[in-house]
């Protein structure tokens, strides 16, 4: 059956089972790697994209749910690798193996698109579904708090173009 | 932070410039650009410097988030006097040129920090004395500076590039020859340089393992016996030849004892995607002969190593005369502490991807160790290991568990069953289940202390199946290297010290994970000391440097006791005691300890920990709810690792060291029953999240001029019980079982 959708802004069409989960049609079927098979039980967050700009695990998602919906994933939040949080992973050196980063990025992206000023416990709560086993939140939150400062003193939040809207 | 360099991308894993042999990776990030170069000069195998100037470095260590794949040819560059961002990082292919690729052991800038040096100062020396000859001028007179050598008398200068065709004819210099930069004129080492993978992690362009592929590839999902030496019986995979996309299955064999790192065995469900090879798997019937292990259970086994832990065992260390002073004592104290099995659960699970062709086997894994693939996969293919072509992407974590390449092996025998490429991918259920367990241990201590609670006696055992099970199949005992890890080292200037260690069978494979034997033993022997210092009413930290004792460095030979030490002589590493009472200084002195008000609910813990030769302190602030909710606001760690070359990767690997340290304290916990594993994934092994992990973790790195230690492991060992002390300083409650979740705080 063939199913079509969105992907970063490209319409694709898959002939796949429709209970194949989005995790393993991006990564398989799509060449797209950048999002991680980390449990395939909605128990890590590395495989985090957007659905319309919401976070969704894509590795619980059939593929069918996701039929003319817009998927954003890390390769596409921005074409340049300069997405505010981007420049602010950079900036404070985030990632140790990276394996996490993406779905981390990810959930960032969606947390400041709805909360541009997010406290500690609203970045907490928001990651806590993000496990990140060599231990980098401590930057991870430095770096969502840095993203957001950018984000607020730009004159337009790139945030709002990539959210599906 | 400094950021002295622009950050480019730089990718390159498939080693073409010294491997030769193309390599497709479909459409895959892994294309290098390095064949677009002309002929590179190679001064030595890890550099080579084109005639356009790029000098390409080769990294023959593997990443998995260390940083080692950016310190050590940064290093190299350094002494090169090359600049950065002329410079392209390739990994290399497992190959013995290298010396040892086994990235484990906290060990990569230790073991290789001379040699890389030299290779750096020898191409540069290259360079000038080509220089020099090419003006007629005295190679005394040019030196290299950034990417060309100038002499400044003259004004002449000529870029690295101009200088290959001449520099590949001077005569290698001798070692006596070489010199090195002085710090001072570092540009750098010592400075934050981000990693060379840091743009494309951010960008999801990073190629780990799981993201290997290669045109014509098939996807496998293997079922495995649930009981560790379980025999394949019979099994039915009709219905699974059902499921859209599978293509068959194949059978591998079982292993032959002792394990080492050969494949388990098992049925391999191959199909055109990852999901249909998964799904083709679930409807398998399959049948196992389980065999002696399927009585396996973890609690009855947890009472068997506390019994073995009560009577008088092997012993391991002793110092003068620990009974006689057990009856001299004031007061005897005892305490037993346990520490459960582990899984290293790195996010990445064990992924590979093989081709078989015509005798020979190209693999692309996340591998600690491509040496071990060729010969592990060489054996198993009975081929010769040269024939095993290991290409080393980046690695979704290690910890251990991927120097160890049973995963590998996996893809290449069922690539050479089917005649095509394989990739086989591990579920985390697999992960969890089929790991090299970090090994359980059961410790026994006992002290006696004079009127002032001053020890005068210590005796500790410990109990655990060995690591060395897993190439012995008869092996009971602990080997040197868990020994050497916190159980014949203590650094007490107590007069009477005797260790012993039990023997233990193992049912389920067990293999090192980050800091090894120090979990348990830092945990005992830390914890210990906590309750004597408790037990005598003194400050902990002031009880803990008075047990230390005056500065020394140990004389394990003359007390007669073997020490492993790293496999490194003490004369260069000697246990120095004064290093590890100013970590300890330096940790409480941040923290404010002296000072610190603890209230109801809230306090301090200290722990101090010498392993893979590095001194760490760390002093760990609790906050317990009166739901009994355990908080960690604040971690301060104080390290003495020698000398450093990258600071910020050094802060990183400590800061990450607390949250798998917090793992291991709150949560972690592996467990057996009929020889299954019981857990399966985070939901039931979870590791620490976010809001559970400390909210703040400093780093204070003592300034040294030691030799260079380890920075990856040493981390780990004081945070469980650090953890654990200021629980007891904050609610009255010891601790002496891991994870702390299992007892109730109030
Ligand atoms: S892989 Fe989807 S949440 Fe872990
Ligand atoms: S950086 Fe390795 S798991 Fe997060």
């Amino acid at each position: 059956m063939e199913i079509r959708l969105n992907v970063n802004g490209k319409a694709v069409a898959v002939d796949v089972p429709p209970n194949m989960p989005l995790l393993w049609v991006l990564r398989d079927e799509l060449d797209q790697c950048g999002t991680k098979f980390g449990c395939g039980a909605a128990q890590c967050g590395a495989c985090t994209v957007h659905q319309d700009g919401a976070p969704i695990r894509s590795c619980v998602t059939p593929i069918s749910s996701v039929a003319g919906k817009k998927v954003t994933t890390i390769e596409g939040l921005s074409p340049t690798g300069s997405h505010p949080l981007q420049l602010a992973w950079q900036e404070f050196d985030v990632p140790q193996c990276g394996y996490c980063q993406a779905g981390q990025i990810m959930t960032a992206a969606a947390l400041l698109a709805k909360n541009p000023n997010p406290s500690d416990a609203d970045i907490d709560s928001a990651l806590d579904g993000n496990l990140c086993r060599c231990g980098t939140y401590l930057r991870i939150r430095q770096a969502v708090h840095r993203a957001a400062e950018l984000m607020r003193t730009q004159s337009s939040n790139p945030l709002r173009t990539t959210a599906g809207k | 932070m400094s950021v002295l360099v622009t950050r480019q991308s730089r990718r390159g894993f498939l080693g073409q410039m010294f491997s030769a042999g193309t390599l497709i990776l479909g459409a895959g990030p892994l294309a290098s650009s390095a064949a677009q170069s002309p002929q590179p000069w190679m001064p030595n195998v890890f550099v080579g410097i084109a005639p356009n100037g790029l000098v390409t470095i080769i990294a023959h260590r593997s990443e998995m988030g260390t940083g080692i794949r950016t310190a050590l040819p940064m290093l190299l560059a350094e002494e090169l006097e090359a600049d950065w961002k002329r410079v392209k990082v390739e990994q290399a292919l497992g190959n013995t040129k290298y010396g040892s690729q086994n990235t484990d052991g906290s060990c990569s800038i230790r073991d290789f920090v001379d040699v890389i040096k030299e290779s750096g100062a020898s191409a540069r020396l290259m360079l000038e004395r080509a220089a020099a000859a090419k003006w007629g001028v005295p190679a005394g007179e040019v030196e290299a500076r950034n990417h060309e050598v100038v002499h400044t008398k003259s004004g002449k200068k000529a870029g690295f590039g101009e200088l290959v065709a001449l520099a590949a004819k001077q005569p290698v210099p001798k070692k006596e020859e070489l010199k090195f930069k002085p710090a001072s004129a570092y540009r750098y080492v010592g400075k934050d340089v981000p990693i060379i993978d840091q743009d494309d992690i951010v960008a999801g362009k990073g190629t780990f393992g799981m993201d290997a592929r290669v045109p014509g590839m098939v996807y496998a999902s293997i079922e495995r016996s649930p009981v560790y030496g379980g025999v394949l019986k019979s099994f039915d995979d009709a219905a699974a030849k059902q499921v859209k996309g599978v293509e068959g299955t194949v059978v591998i064999e079982g292993f032959k004892p002792p394990h080492n790192f050969q494949a388990l065995g098992g049925v391999a469900v191959i199909a055109n995607s990852t999901w249909a090879a998964m799904q083709g798997r679930k409807k398998l019937k399959v049948e196992w002969d389980s065999g002696k292990n399927a009585t396996f259970d973890s609690a009855a086994f947890k009472k068997s190593l506390q019994t073995t832990a009560r009577a008088p065992q092997k012993v391991v260390r002793n110092v003068g005369n620990v009974d006689a002073a057990f009856s001299s004592a004031a007061k005897t104290i005892e305490a037993e502490y346990y520490v459960p099995m582990l899984s290293h659960a790195p996010m990445e699970p064990p992924v590979a991807v093989a081709d078989f062709k015509d005798g020979k086997v190209t693999c692309w894994c996340p591998t600690q160790n491509p040496q071990a693939v060729q010969e592990t996969v060489g054996a198993a293919l009975g081929i010769k290991k040269e024939d095993v072509i290991c290409h080393v992407t980046l690695l979704g974590g290690g910890f251990g568990r991927k120097s160890k390449p049973d995963y590998v092996a996996e893809a290449a025998l069922i690539s050479k069953k089917l005649g095509k490429p394989v990739k086989v991918v591990w579920s985390r259920e697999d992960d969890i289940r089929f790991d090299f367990y970090h090994t359980v241990a059961a410790m026994y201590m006992k002290a006696g202390v004079d009127q002032q609670g001053k020890p005068t006696a210590w005796l500790q055992r410990s109990v655990f199946p060995s690591i060395s099970s897993t190439f012995d199949a008869s092996s009971e005992y602990g080997f040197d290297v868990e020994l050497g890890m916190g159980l014949v080292d203590t650094p007490w200037a107590i007069p009477n010290q005797r260790a012993e260690n039990g023997p233990a069978k193992n049912h389920v494979r067990i293999g090192w994970m980050r800091a090894v034997a120090n979990i348990y033993h830092a945990f005992g022997v830390h914890s210990f000391i906590d309750e004597l210092a408790a037990s005598a009413g003194r400050d902990r930290v002031e009880y803990l440097l008075a047990t230390i004792g005056a500065d020394r460095k140990i004389d394990f030979e003359a007390e007669g006791t073997k020490f492993w030490n790293n496999g490194q002589p003490l004369d260069k590493f000697p246990f120095d005691t004064a290093r590890l009472r100013r970590v300890i200084q330096l940790a409480a002195e941040k923290s404010g300890w002296a000072n610190y008000k603890p209230t109801k609910g809230r306090a301090l813990g200290i722990a101090a920990h010498r392993s893979f030769l590095t001194y760490v302190a760390a002093v760990v602030e609790v906050e317990v709810d009166d739901k009994g909710v355990v908080r960690i606001p604040r971690v301060d760690l104080a390290i003495d690792a020698g000398q450093i070359i990258h600071p910020d990767r050094v802060k990183a690997q400590f800061e990450g060291a607390a949250v798998f340290g917090t793992s291991i304290a709150m949560m972690g916990e592996i467990t057996a029953a009929d020889g299954r594993i019981q857990q399966s994934n985070f939901h039931n092994y979870p590791v620490a999240r976010m809001n559970e992990s400390p909210m703040i973790t400093n780093v204070h790195i003592v300034p040294s001029n030691a030799a260079h230690s380890g920075v990856g492991e040493p981390g780990v060992p004081p945070i469980a019980p650090a953890i654990t002390n200021a629980i007891f300083a904050a609610t009255g409650k010891r601790i002496r079982e891991l994870p702390i979740k299992k007892t109730k705080l109030v």
